[in-house]
């Protein structure tokens, strides 16, 4: 008996403030619900990235090699000669603290070491040790000097919290918009995720669907005939809908445009109703016009998870867009409602893959108008495309069929502050729905906050994480909730698509996630088509049920 | 009630204490940001919290309405249940409210011999956190939710892709009766 504590020693051990301690000195804590599974082995082998192994964060030991020093400070060496912006972003911050209270990740978790300027401190302190003049002289001095001048020596604590930390971004670049040296805090996530995918540290939720796209086309490992199968069973469903039955093309040699959209859209709720109405749409503008577009079974993924793993799988993953569209023969490429596909295709594509100078410039077939922005990569977003339709007055549309809905707008990140594509998609929202409402400017364009999913954090396990990272954004849209009865969350991203409906379920269970295609659809007036009375999703159109009923 | 006029007078003082006793349980450069921020979505976890406990200390003033109270708690709960906090430490703040009202009244309540009130009104905090207790359990729970019916939806994906899900067609057969007992085989 007399080793049971006393009561008062059992209280003196309850203490729910944090001890004040400067954030070197805080050891990393790996919890679960935050840090996402390590990557499948066989998944790491196939795409032939180094020391593929079965590995657990929460292991003490990590397997890792004998020499993984020795890896990770070479690969840092060679990456801060290869890419100046990253030399350049590891000397010049001087820790104004812009940018640290706007990462949606810090303001959801309270966690100080996911303010983006501490983030990248994990790896810039190393870089002081290992890359500057004055970290190697003043380092040789003693570790109470390096510490004064914010550097530290690499070891397994550093790494274990390099890998926890970098897998808690999600790459989206709220940061960089506040910060006044323009320092792209993603930028500093991409290179660190390289560094630890040189000694196999990757997370299962980025490593397969990365070995699934560069074996079948497509990140969930789609085979061609299951591709088209799934398209038949939404052809079968629209038909039950409008009366209408539409018939895709599929790898059609010679058609004038490709058409590559995320696999999450033909394969993942409520992705698949945007899916639809892109079927829809095109096959209005068939019957119409004589469109004529062709869905790859091949390029059968608009994403990239490569982008998160390296920039040499992001180009790989990539390239079978243009080989695609060159061996179909098409004058230019149409892409679907994506996010960090468009960043890719953006700012990437043209220089990493191209010049793809067997394309044309893109121009719309219907329209006549040029897409000069697209002139180098030759591939337009499908809201540009659409909202040129609109304004051309080439759509028939009722409106009224989305009147059941108030919809708010969510930026993705990616096509917001990666593309500077703010106006098109709510133009065309607004051109289909009667009920549209903003969010607070705070949180919407260029401030917009990201899903909390994006960069391959959209796993099961990390739930806890996902809502950290979608508190932001969920609070303001239980604002328009609250404030409009907004009850439906547009966006124009697969991730968002996915991610949001659980960040909805538990921040704001009345409000619902749809893409922009799947409102579009919803109002389009398809040719020769019988009364709608539901929707896309099967649900009964207010004022327009069934005669039968009367 | 002269405790009750005491703490409605102190109202704005002691939420103001309770909030940053609260906001203290986050490490002290979050802590910072959490107490400065006023714009609501900039900052949503503080002035979740503030406009919370604001209305939760009215409600104690007042006579303590389960749904009203629910209200007030759930968003503050739902938040703490996803960070990185035990379950303890995530509904700790109920109780600072006790150690505030002590320090703020504890001239008054000694000499004008208020204990019988301050009791009464600690149970009141009591309530609270038997609330925030259910409704951290729903937090919970619903996290849980959440996993498991994204792995069973991705399951699910799987097999249909695979073509192992045989979906019941929507058309049932015609069924026929058959009597199977012993008397019906040998009337035939």
């Amino acid at each position: 008996m007399s080793e049971l504590p006393k009561p008062d020693e059992l209280f003196s051990k309850i203490d729910h403030r944090p001890a004040p301690k400067g954030w070197m000195d805080t050891p990393v804590d790996i919890r679960r619900g935050i840090a996402c599974y390590a990557s499948n082995p066989k998944s790491v082998e196939y795409v032939g990235l180094p020391y593929p192994r079965q590995w657990s964060c929460f292991d003490e030991d990590w397997q890792l090699p004998e020499n993984w020093k020795e890896i990770i400070s070479k690969g840092f060496r060679e990456r801060l000669d290869r890419f100046r912006s990253i030399k350049v972003f590891m000397d010049i911050c001087v820790r104004c603290g812009a940018c640290a209270d706007k990462c949606h990740f810090f303001i959801g978790s309270g966690d100080p070491k996911n303010m983006p300027v501490l983030r990248a401190e994990l790896l810039r302190s190393v870089y002081r040790n290992d890359f500057t003049t004055a970290g190697k002289i003043i380092g040789s001095i003693g570790k109470t000097f390096k510490k004064i001048i914010g550097a530290r020596e690499l070891d397994l604590q550093v790494l274990k919290e390099w890998w926890y930390y970098l897998f808690q971004c999600s790459e989206c670049r709220r940061c960089s918009v506040f910060c006044p040296y323009g320092i792209d805090t993603a930028e500093i996530t991409i290179m660190g995720r390289e560094l630890l995918n040189l000694i196999g540290l990757n997370i299962d939720w980025i490593a397969t669907p990365a070995a699934n796209c560069y074996r079948t086309g497509n990140h969930l490992g789609i085979q061609p005939h299951a591709y088209k199968d799934m398209m038949d069973f939404f052809a079968d469903d629209i038909e039950e809908i409008t009366g209408v039955k539409v018939e895709p093309s599929f790898n059609k040699k010679g058609a004038d445009i490709l058409f590559i959209t995320p696999s999450g859209d033909v394969f993942a709720d409520p992705g698949t109703f945007t899916c639809m109405g892109y079927m829809m749409l095109f096959h209005y503008l068939k019957e119409k016009y004589g469109f004529d577009i062709t869905w790859s079974t091949y390029a059968s993924e608009g994403g990239n998870f490569g982008f998160f793993t390296s920039h040499e799988m992001m180009k790989r993953l990539n390239a079978k867009m243009y080989a695609e569209a060159k061996r179909l023969g098409v004058k230019w490429i149409l892409g679907g409602e994506c996010g960090h596909m468009w960043r890719v295709i953006h700012q990437y594509m043209d220089t990493m893959n191209g010049p793809a100078d067997f394309l044309e410039d893109p121009v719309s077939p219907i329209t006549g108008t040029k897409f000069e922005n697209a002139k180098s990569t030759k591939m337009v977003h499908i809201t540009e495309f659409t909202a040129d339709l609109i304004k051309h007055d080439k759509l028939d549309l009722d409106t009224s069929r989305n009147d059941h809905l108030k919809v708010t707008y969510h930026d993705s990140c990616n096509t917001a502050r990666g593309m500077g594509l703010l106006e098109e998609p709510r133009y065309v929202i607004k051109n289909v729905c009667n009920n549209f409402y903003e969010m607070p400017a705070n949180t919407i364009r260029e401030q917009t906050f990201c899903c909390g999913s994006g960069s391959g954090l959209n796993a099961g396990e990390n739930m806890e994480l996902r809502m950290q990272g979608g508190l932001p954004r969920a609070n303001a849209v239980k604002y328009v909730h609250e404030k409009h009865g907004v009850n439906m969350l547009s966006c124009i991203c697969a991730i968002d698509r996915a991610a949001l409906p659980a960040s909805m379920e538990y921040w704001v269970p009345e409000v619902d996630v749809t893409g922009v295609h799947e409102l579009v659809a919803n109002a389009l007036i398809l040719p020769g088509e019988g009364k709608r009375t539901t929707d896309l999703r099967s649900e009964p159109l207010p004022g327009m049920e069934d005669d039968d009923a009367e | 009630m002269r405790l009750n006029n005491l703490l409605a007078q102190g109202k704005t003082a002691i939420v103001k204490k309770w909030f940053v006793s609260a906001i203290d349980t986050y490490p002290s450069d979050t802590a910072k940001f959490l107490k400065r921020q006023k714009d609501p979505f900039a900052n949503p976890v503080g002035r979740t919290i503030y406009r919370g406990l604001e209305a939760l200390f009215d409600q104690l003033l007042e006579d303590m309405d389960d749904e009203a109270i629910t209200s007030f708690l759930d968003p503050i709960i739902r938040i703490r249940a996803i960070q990185n906090f035990s379950p303890s430490q995530a509904t700790s703040f109920i109780f600072f409210l006790k150690d505030v009202i002590r320090e703020h009244t504890q001239k008054e309540v000694s000499e004008a011999r208020l204990f019988n009130e301050l009791l009464l009104f600690e149970s009141k905090i009591d309530r609270l956190s038997l609330i925030a207790f259910n409704l951290y359990m729903q937090c919970r729970e619903k996290i849980y939710e959440l996993k498991a019916n994204e792995m069973k939806n991705r399951t699910f994906r799987a097999f249909e892709r695979a073509g192992l899900v045989s979906e019941i067609p929507a058309d049932t057969p015609d069924l026929v009766n058959i009597n199977i007992c012993k008397e019906a085989s040998n009337d035939t």
